[in-house]
C-alpha cells in the first residue's frame, strides 16, 4: 500500500478539485485524509488475485434506448434559474486557455 | 508538396472525429440537431442537472458497429468511462467515452493508392457545448471579455477513431482523411462535413532520419478543419521540428494549435504535464456486450464500401483505377453500373461521368438514357464533342438523347462523305498534305479543324484522323 | 397517534375522509413541532392544500385518485422537485429550482400522495447524523439533545414525530436505516435498480437508492410498491416486474431460515443493541423461523472499500457544481476563478473531505491501489453474502451500533462518525436490499432498530420477517409523538 497522504498530496488534489483551503484546513485535511486512507489501506490484507471489479448487483448488461426524441426542457425555466444568461445562453467570465 | 530536405522523413497518425446522424443525442432523448437557436436541444441529462442519468441511444451504437466493420475491425464488449476536466462547455465536468474497453478495436483501412493503414481502436464518446468568446478579441478566447455556452452540441454523439502511426506523407494522410470521410458516408453514420465541424480531424506528427530510425517526439496538432488545412499543417510541423532538431534542439511532446491565417502551430500546452482525468467506469451505466446475432445483421446490411465499389467499376467498365476512383468518389458508380448492365459503351460512360457529370448527382439522367447516348457515339451517329452538348440538353430537359440530337440537327455522316471530305481537303491544301506526309503529325489538327468547319462540326474528328493516316500510309 | 397511510388512503378513497382534513392536520403538526425538529428545509403548504383539493374532487366525480389517495408525504430535499427549491442542504444549491420532478416524484403524485415538504439531510447526503447539513441540524424526536442519525435525518424525524406517516429518504451506506433506527421508525433500502434514481441527485452513483420511511411496516410495503418499478430514464433500473410485497406481509416465517451476521455483533456494537437483535432473533424463532449464525467475514472490510468507492464517485459526481449553469456563484474575474470560489463558499467540510479523499483515490498512480482494489473487494463482499444466502434466507443485525447519539459527540473525528455505518455499508456494496424495523428501545430509553438483510429482490421475504417482529414488540417502544 501507498505511503500516508502528503500535505503537498492534499493540495494537488484540492487543486484538481477546484477547492482553496486555508493553512489550517491543509494541516486538518492532511492528518484526517491520512487516518482514512490508512484504515481503507487494510485492504491491502486480501488475497484479490483473480476477483473481478464488482459489476452492477443484478448483472444488466445491454440497456439501451430507441433513438426517438423525448421532452426537452424550457429554456427560459433553466435561464431563469442559471446563475447569468445572455441571449439564450449562459454566460461565464472568461475562460482562458482551451479545454484540456 | 515537396520532399523534406536531408533524409528527414515523417510518420503521422490520425484521431478522426466524426458526429454520428442520429436523431437524438448519446445519452439522452434531446434532439441531434445542427443549428437552430442555442438551448432548444436540450434536457436534464444534456445539461447535466443534478439527478440527470444518461441512457444509451441504440442507433449510436450500430453506426459505431457499421464503421467498425466497415473497418475490419473487431465488435468486442466495451465499458463507458468517466473523462474528468473542469471546463465550462463540459455540462457534468466530465465527459462519458470509453477508455481501457472501447467498441471497435483493431481494423484498417486501404487508401486506393493501395497503402494498408492500421486502426488503433474507435471509441463512442459524447460531445461538448459551444462556446462564444465575445467581447473585443474578435472571437478569440485570450482577449475574451466573457463567455457565452449553448449546449445544443453537449450529448451529441461521437466516434473517435485513432490511427495506428503509419502513415508517412501529409498525401497519404490527406488520402486517409478522404478515404475514411467516404466510407463514414456510405456506411451512413456521418455527413463529414468538416467546414461544419460533423468530422474533425487532429493529427500527430514526428520526424526521422530515414525510414527505419525510432519514432521522434511527437506533437499533436488541433484545429485542422478541411483536408486541404490537414497537409499545409503537416508539411508546417514537419519542418518546424527538423529546423529544431537541425539546430541541436529537442521536441517538446505538447499540443499544438493550427493557426490557418498565419500558416502555423502554436503551443497550447504541453502534453508532458497531462491533465489527470482519473478515469473509472462510468456507474450510471451498464456494460456493452453487443449480440453477435445483431452484429452479423448490421454487417449484412452494410452497403458496398467505396474501396469495393471501386474495383467492381474498373471490372465492369475495363478502366483505370484512377478513372474508377473518381467515379466513385462522385457517387456516380451505380450510375455508370446500371448503363453498362443497359448496353451502354463502358469506354464512354466513364469518360462523360469524369468529364461531364461533375455536378450532377447520381440521379440526374437515366441509366437507359445515358446508355443510349454512349452506344450513338460509340457507332459514330454523335461525335465526341456532339455527345457532350447532348447529355448537357438531356440534364437541363430530361429528354432522351435521340430526340436532343435529331432537334439539334446532329446527323451522323454516311460513311461515304468522310472519304469524300478527305479527298476535298487534300486536294485543297497540298502544301500541308505534303507537310503531314512528310513525317509532321501535328498537320493533322489542322485538317481537323479544316473539316470542323466544312461541316458545322459535324465531322468525326477521330475517324478523319485514322483515314488520313491511313491515306497516308 | 396519526392515521396510517393504509388507513388513510382507503378512508380517503372511500370518500370517508377528506384528504384537506388530513393534510391540514399535518400541515398543523409540522407547524407546531418543527420549529423545535428542525426536520424540514421546506414546507409547501399552499401547494399541499391545492393538492389535497385535487384528490378531493377526483374522488367526487367518481375517478381513482390513487392507492396513496390523501396522504401526506415528506420528500428528502435531495429530490428533484420541479419549481421548488432542492438544495441537498447545501449552500451551493440554495434556492436552486429544477426545471423537472424526480421519477418517485411524478410516481408519488400519480398515485394521490401529498408532498407537504423537502426535509432536512446531510449536506450532499454525506453524514450519519444531519450535524453537516449548512441549514442546521434536525432533532431527535425522542431527545431533542440528540441525532435524529443520517444522511436523512430529517424525514426520519418527520414520521419518528408523527407528522406525516411516511417519507422518502436515500440510502447510500445506511443512510435510512441507520436514522430509522436512531428515530424509531420503520426505513427500507430496496434492491440498488428495484426504485429509479433519476431526478436523485447523486452521490455515489453505484450505491445511492432511494426508500420509504413510515410508522409500520404495512405503510412501508405500501410506499414501496408505490415507487418500484422500472424507469427507462435509469440505465441501472431493474426490468422485472415488482413483486408483490403487502399482499404477503402476513405470510409469517415459518421454515425461514435466519442467520445472525457475526460480523455486525462484535465489540463495536453497544450492549444493549446487541441485546435486542438477540431478542429480534428468539421473536422469530417463536414464529417459527430457524435462526442461526451466519457470516460474512468480507464484510469487515466494508467501511473500506466504502469509503474509497462513494467519494471517489462522488469526487465526480459533484464536479458540476461550478457555478456556471445552476446554483451559487460567486463572482470572479476569469472562469476558473470562479470555480475555486463557488466551491470553496459552496461546500462544507465532510464534502470537501470526500471530494478530495475520492479526487486523490482516482488519480494516477494510486487507482489500483484504491479504487480498483475497492471494487474487488466489494466482489468479495457481494460473493461473501450470496455464500451466506445459500444457507440463509435472512439475514440479522443492528441497524446502528448504538441508540442515538448527542449533538457534537462524534464530530471530532470523521473515522468516528463513519463507524456508525458498520453494519448498513456492506449492504450498499452487495446492492442488497435490508431494513431497519423498531425493537424496543436502549437502557437510555432511545429507539433500537434491527436490521433485516436478503438477496435480491427479497422484498417480499424481508417484509414478512419484518412484520412478525413488529407483531411481536412489547409495548409502544418506538412510536414517539412530537411533544
Amino acid at each position: 500500500m501507498p505511503e500516508r497522504i502528503s500535505a503537498a498530496e492534499v493540495a494537488s488534489v484540492a487543486r484538481l478539485a477546484r477547492l482553496t483551503l486555508t493553512d489550517a484546513e491543509l494541516e486538518t485535511f492532511t492528518t484526517q485524509l491520512g487516518d482514512i486512507l490508512e484504515h481503507a489501506s487494510q485492504m491491502a490484507a486480501l488475497d484479490l488475485s483473480g476477483v473481478e471489479p464488482m459489476g452492477h448487483p443484478y448483472g444488466l448488461v445491454n440497456v439501451m434506448r430507441d433513438d426517438v426524441v423525448a421532452a426537452v426542457v424550457d429554456r427560459d425555466e433553466v435561464l431563469g434559474s442559471a446563475p447569468a444568461a445572455e441571449a439564450g445562453m449562459f454566460r461565464v467570465p472568461p475562460v482562458l486557455g482551451e479545454q484540456p | 508538396m515537396s520532399e523534406l530536405p536531408n533524409g528527414w522523413t515523417m510518420v503521422i497518425g490520425l484521431e478522426v472525429h466524426t458526429e454520428l446522424l442520429t436523431s437524438t443525442k448519446l445519452f439522452s432523448g434531446a434532439p441531434n440537431h445542427f443549428g437552430g437557436e442555442p438551448n432548444r436541444h436540450i434536457d436534464p441529462t444534456s445539461l447535466g442537472l443534478p439527478g440527470s442519468l444518461p441512457v444509451l441511444n441504440r442507433t449510436a451504437v450500430e453506426m459505431a458497429i457499421r464503421i467498425g466493420l466497415a473497418l475490419n475491425s473487431t465488435i468486442q464488449r466495451s465499458v463507458f468511462a468517466r473523462k474528468n476536466y473542469f471546463y465550462p462547455d463540459m455540462p457534468k465536468d466530465y465527459q462519458i467515452s470509453q477508455y481501457e474497453l472501447p467498441i471497435d478495436l483493431g481494423g484498417w483501412l486501404d487508401l486506393p493508392s493501395g497503402e494498408r493503414i492500421g486502426i488503433t481502436r474507435a471509441h463512442l464518446e459524447e460531445d461538448t457545448g459551444k462556446s462564444s468568446h465575445m467581447g473585443s478579441g474578435g472571437g478569440r478566447i485570450h482577449d475574451a471579455e466573457y463567455t457565452l455556452i449553448d449546449y445544443n452540441r453537449a450529448g451529441v454523439p461521437l466516434l473517435e477513431i485513432v490511427s495506428e502511426p503509419d502513415l508517412r506523407t501529409s498525401a497519404q494522410a490527406r488520402a486517409y482523411v478522404s478515404e475514411l470521410r467516404s466510407i463514414l458516408i456510405a456506411v451512413g453514420a456521418s455527413d463529414g462535413k468538416m467546414e461544419e465541424g460533423s468530422m474533425r480531424a487532429d493529427v500527430n506528427v514526428s520526424v526521422r532520419q530515414g525510414e527505419d530510425a525510432p519514432f521522434g517526439t511527437r506533437c499533436e496538432i488541433k484545429n485542422v478543419n478541411s483536408i486541404r488545412s490537414l497537409s499545409r499543417a503537416i508539411e508546417y510541423e514537419a519542418r518546424r521540428q527538423i529546423d529544431l532538431l537541425e539546430a541541436g534542439e529537442r521536441i517538446r511532446q505538447e499540443t499544438r494549435h493550427w493557426n490557418e491565417d498565419e500558416g502555423r502551430t502554436i503551443t497550447l500546452r504541453s502534453k508532458e504535464e497531462a491533465t489527470d482525468y482519473r478515469y473509472f467506469p462510468e456507474p450510471d451505466l451498464v456494460e456493452l456486450d453487443p449480440d453477435p446475432v445483431w452484429i452479423e445483421e448490421i454487417r449484412a446490411a452494410l452497403p458496398p464500401l467505396p474501396a469495393a465499389r471501386r474495383l467492381a467499376l474498373a471490372a465492369a467498365a475495363g478502366c483505370t483505377a484512377e478513372l474508377s476512383a473518381l467515379v466513385v468518389e462522385r457517387g456516380l458508380d451505380p450510375l455508370v453500373l446500371a448503363a453498362v448492365e443497359a448496353g451502354g459503351d463502358p469506354g464512354r460512360l466513364v469518360t462523360h461521368a469524369v468529364n461531364n457529370l461533375a455536378d450532377a448527382g447520381p440521379d440526374a439522367v437515366t441509366a437507359s438514357a445515358f446508355a443510349q447516348l454512349s452506344r450513338l457515339e460509340a457507332d459514330g451517329q454523335l461525335t465526341a464533342t456532339q455527345a457532350k452538348t447532348v447529355l448537357a440538353e438531356m440534364l437541363s430537359s430530361g429528354d432522351g438523347a435521340s430526340e436532343i440530337a435529331a432537334r439539334l440537327g446532329y446527323e451522323a455522316m454516311a460513311g461515304g462523305e468522310l472519304e469524300s471530305l478527305a479527298d476535298q481537303l487534300i486536294a485543297d491544301h497540298p502544301d500541308d498534305w505534303a507537310t503531314f506526309c512528310a513525317g509532321e503529325q501535328k498537320v493533322l489538327g489542322f485538317f481537323v479543324g479544316q473539316a470542323m468547319k466544312r461541316t458545322g462540326g459535324k465531322a468525326d474528328g477521330k475517324a478523319l484522323s485514322a483515314l488520313l493516316m491511313a491515306r497516308r500510309g | 397517534m396519526i392515521r396510517s397511510a393504509v388507513e388513510t388512503a382507503a378512508a380517503v378513497r372511500a370518500g370517508r375522509l377528506l384528504a384537506v382534513d388530513v393534510v391540514e392536520q399535518s400541515l398543523a403538526a409540522i407547524a407546531a413541532g418543527d420549529g423545535d425538529l428542525n426536520a424540514f428545509n421546506l414546507v409547501t403548504a399552499d401547494a399541499a392544500r391545492a393538492d389535497a383539493r385535487a384528490i378531493d374532487e377526483a374522488v367526487a366525480a367518481g375517478r381513482d385518485p390513487g392507492p396513496l389517495a390523501g396522504v401526506p408525504i415528506a420528500l428528502k430535499d435531495n429530490l428533484c422537485t420541479r419549481g421548488i427549491p432542492t438544495t441537498c442542504s447545501s449552500r451551493i444549491l440554495e434556492g436552486w429550482l429544477p426545471p423537472y420532478d424526480a421519477t418517485v416524484v411524478t410516481t408519488l403524485r400519480a398515485a394521490g400522495a401529498i408532498s407537504v415538504g423537502k426535509t432536512n439531510l446531510d449536506e450532499f447526503a454525506m453524514g450519519s447524523s444531519t450535524e453537516n447539513s449548512a441549514f442546521g441540524p434536525t432533532r431527535n424526536p425522542h431527545d431533542h439533545t440528540r441525532v435524529p442519525g443520517g444522511s436523512s435525518g430529517g424525514s426520519a424525524a418527520a414520521v419518528g414525530a408523527g407528522f406525516v406517516p411516511l417519507s422518502l429518504g436515500s440510502d447510500t451506506g445506511g443512510s435510512i436505516r441507520q436514522p430509522a433506527s436512531l428515530c424509531g421508525v420503520v426505513g427500507v433500502k430496496p434492491s440498488y435498480g428495484l426504485v429509479s434514481r433519476y431526478g436523485l441527485v447523486a452521490f455515489a452513483s453505484s450505491l445511492d437508492q432511494i426508500g420509504p420511511f413510515a410508522g409500520s411496516v404495512a405503510d412501508a410495503a405500501l410506499l414501496l410498491e408505490v415507487i418500484a418499478g422500472h424507469d427507462p430514464l435509469d440505465s441501472t433500473s431493474i426490468p422485472d416486474p415488482v413483486r408483490p410485497i403487502s399482499t404477503h406481509l402476513n405470510d409469517g416465517v415459518a421454515g425461514l431460515r435466519i442467520g445472525m451476521v457475526e460480523e455486525f455483533m462484535g465489540d463495536g456494537i453497544a450492549s444493549d443493541v446487541r441485546a435486542r437483535v438477540h431478542a429480534a432473533a428468539e421473536a422469530l424463532a417463536a414464529a417459527g423461523a430457524e435462526i442461526g449464525e451466519a457470516s460474512v467475514p468480507a464484510a469487515a472490510y466494508g467501511l473500506d472499500a466504502y469509503y474509497v468507492i462513494a467519494p471517489a464517485e462522488a469526487s465526480s459526481n459533484l464536479a458540476r457544481y461550478d457555478a456556471v449553469r445552476f446554483g451559487l456563484r460567486v463572482d470572479a474575474a476569469t472562469t476558473p476563478e470562479m470555480y475555486d470560489l463557488t466551491r470553496t463558499a459552496g461546500f462544507g467540510d465532510e464534502v470537501k473531505r470526500r471530494i478530495m479523499l475520492g479526487t486523490y483515490a482516482l488519480s494516477a498512480g494510486y487507482y489500483d491501489a484504491y479504487y480498483g482494489t475497492a471494487q474487488k473487494v466489494r466482489s468479495l463482499i457481494r460473493r461473501d453474502f450470496d455464500l451466506a444466502y445459500e444457507k440463509f434466507d435472512l439475514l440479522l443485525s443492528p441497524a446502528s451500533p448504538t441508540t442515538a447519539f448527542a449533538f457534537g459527540d462524534k464530530t471530532s473525528d470523521p473515522l468516528t462518525m463513519y463507524l456508525n455505518d458498520v453494519c448498513t455499508i456492506p449492504t450498499n456494496l452487495a446492492g442488497h436490499p435490508a431494513m431497519s424495523v423498531p425493537f424496543g428501545v436502549g437502557d437510555d430509553g432511545l429507539p433500537i432498530g434491527v436490521q433485516l438483510l436478503g438477496p435480491m429482490m427479497s422484498e417480499p421475504t424481508m417484509f414478512r420477517a419484518a412484520a412478525v417482529l413488529e407483531a411481536g414488540l412489547e409495548g409502544s417502544a418506538g412510536r414517539a409523538v412530537a411533544s
